[in-house]
């Protein structure tokens, strides 16, 4: 048998890519098609067998699928310029125009950039979608809610993400931002309510303490919120948005699937 | 040419905007029927990308649009128009269905199973690759943008927001800080997680329709179309320096000047018309505003449950209806404030900076 077949048998037929692939030529027939999915870590997000109606583009947009993958291209790229960066306020700066004076082939902030901007869209266009077939209807009301943590956080990476740069548009972009904070009710110094929150005469809430003064480490965006941003960014958010994800994923197969009409 | 740009210039302005937009937005769902079709759709995108074309040969608006951090909000817009249209042609054509007594587009083929393995895998092998092709032309294409070292003590005119809060920055212009950047934001994420507990309809779940979900529908569209984007694209493209409105074709100068002519409530009453001038006790200064405030959220719901919103009212019961309404309110309220400072420059409803606690 084996010597009459040709260099793909010989491969498919070794040992090694037995030990990797325990099922046969998924191309072939319907057992392996299922066998494929069944076995293999990353492909048993999905099921073995779908809605027909919901594999449609049509209906989907694919527009999960491609927030997901823009995710996995934001930590692929995210790792690649953490190699380079810096988050200290005397090089931060320097260090990306060195990313982009020095380093061959260097688009990879390019890829970062442009592609967090397209994430914070494409998980718009999804909710957008599942709002529009009804989809959050029961019984996916808690993967919808998990949804919205998730955009929360999409929002809250790209948020922190923009300081990192260290130029003007970072700083100016966060301040203005990070200002709103200053007016939470009760909890932001020049929120309403904040004055209620005293023991006697010692104020609970001012600019030395409130959560302003939490988020940035300083009553303005100096170098601790640099170091507090980077970290949120770069493990906290992420860390939480792929807990999430686990969750959502694994909660669209114990709802149903991909949702079509009952 | 020149006299074309003068008058969309002069039509500028946040009220036209808005108002027109929201017309638009009730004529479009209305008479969906017509409007989604391919034929008169064809004829929107033509209008859109004409008037694009034809924007794109001025400096002042080129200056803008083609800032690197602004391309994305141009795919966006073309993104979510076509987006909108596509399910909205879908929603009318299974309504269609529903009607005649036939089943849905996803109906036909929500019985039939197919394997994940090769139809859905490779689906995302390729929608994956597409991508990921567009946003490598994308980075080689378009530098990303690095402007001058972080200097806290130069601040750059205008200052904005990261782009997708220029919606709540707009909202700036009428609401102070606690309401526009921390109160809004967190109605905005609670209001969205309540929707699938609020929403009791059981039709429409998982597939296109919009004549059995009208309310939800339309109140969803209104909040994501008009006051999100539309006001994310108003903050992006056409607030210049010290955020002010400036038309399409208008050099942003940190020059112009916009005459700040806003009044307090209880300035119109205790000034204008009562001449007494203001009371010194804030409380007694702001009575009306706050008995204006207190009436608007407490006796509102009740009138709405026994008229328009009665049969929603029996049909949700008295605490999701309550949610309904702590999101509802504020919403409405943020276009009624709207409405109040275009019409009569109405500053503050409320206005007590003793605390903080404007509105």
């Amino acid at each position: 048998m084996a010597d009459k077949g040709s260099w793909k048998d010989g491969i498919t037929n070794s040992q090694v890519w037995k030990s990797v692939f325990r099922h046969g030529d998924p191309g072939k027939d319907r057992r392996n098609q299922a066998l494929v999915v069944l076995s293999n870590v990353f492909l048993h997000l999905h099921p073995v067998q779908a809605r027909k109606s919901g594999l449609r583009m049509s209906f989907t947009w694919c527009m999960g699928g491609i927030t997901f993958f823009l995710f996995l291209v934001e930590t692929l790229t995210g790792i690649l310029l953490m190699f380079y960066y810096r988050p200290v306020a005397e090089y931060a700066y320097n260090d990306i125009v060195a990313l982009r004076e020095h380093v061959p082939l260097g688009i990879m902030r390019e890829i970062h950039r442009w592609g967090a901007h397209a994430m914070v869209v494409t998980v718009w266009l999804h909710m957008f979608r599942v709002f529009m077939t009804g989809s959050y209807k029961p019984p996916r009301e808690f993967n919808w809610n998990v949804g919205v943590i998730l955009l929360l956080l999409t929002l809250l990476l790209s948020f922190t993400g923009y300081l990192l740069p260290w130029d003007q548009l970072a700083i100016w972009a966060i301040t203005v931002g990070s200002n709103m904070a200053r007016a939470t009710p009760f909890l932001g110094h020049e929120g309403p309510g904040a004055a209620l929150l005293k023991l006697g005469d010692i104020k609970l809430i001012h600019a030395g303490a409130d959560v302003r003064f939490a988020l940035l480490g300083g009553r303005f965006v100096a170098a601790p919120a640099l170091m507090r941003f980077y970290v949120l960014h770069c493990i906290a958010i992420p860390l939480a948005a792929a807990v999430l994800m686990a969750v959502h994923f694994w909660r669209i197969r114990r709802d149903g699937g991909i949702s079509g009409p009952m | 040419m020149q006299q074309l740009k003068d008058l969309i210039n002069g039509f500028s302005s946040p009220q036209l905007i808005i108002t027109g937009a929201s017309i638009f937005f009730f004529l479009y769902l209305y008479f969906r029927k017509f409007l989604t079709e391919p034929s008169v759709s064809l004829f929107f995108l033509t209008l859109l990308v004409g008037f694009f074309a034809f924007s794109m040969t001025d400096a002042n608006f080129r200056e803008i649009v083609l800032k690197p951090d602004n391309v994305p909000i141009v795919a966006m817009i073309y993104l979510i128009a076509f987006f909108t249209w596509f399910s909205l042609r879908r929603a009318v054509e299974n309504d269609e269905a529903i009607t005649k007594g036939g089943s849905t587009f996803e109906g036909k083929e929500s019985d039939q199973k197919l394997y994940t393995w090769p139809n859905l895998i490779y689906q995302e092998f390729i929608c994956s690759i597409l991508v990921g092709v567009v946003l490598l032309i994308w980075s080689i294409l378009l530098k990303a943008p690095l402007e001058e070292p972080a200097d806290p003590s130069i601040s750059p005119n205008p200052s904005k927001a990261p782009w997708y809060f220029l919606g709540l920055q707009e909202m700036l212009v009428y609401f102070d800080p606690w309401l526009a950047g921390v109160v809004f934001p967190t109605l905005i994420l609670f209001g969205l997680m309540a929707i699938p507990y609020i929403d009791k309809n059981p039709k429409g779940n998982g597939y296109f329709t919009f004549v059995e979900r009208r309310f939800a529908i339309t109140l969803f569209l209104y909040g994501w179309l008009i006051m999100w984007v539309l006001l994310i694209i108003m903050g992006t493209f056409l607030r210049g320096p010290n955020w002010n409105f400036f038309g399409p074709y208008e050099k942003w100068s940190v020059h112009k000047v916009v005459p700040l002519v806003n009044v307090n409530l209880s300035e119109f009453v205790y000034v204008k018309w009562l001449n007494t001038g203001l009371p010194k006790h804030w409380f007694l200064r702001e009575i009306f505003g706050i008995v204006a405030t207190v009436l608007y959220f407490a006796v509102t719901p009740f009138i709405l449950a026994k008229t328009v919103l009665k049969r929603m009212y029996i049909q949700l019961g008295i605490f999701r209806y309550a949610i309904l309404m702590i999101l509802l309110l504020p919403m409405i309220g943020l276009l009624l404030k709207m409405l109040l400072r275009w019409s009569f420059n109405l500053k503050y409803i409320i206005a007590i900076p003793e605390y903080f606690l404007n509105v």
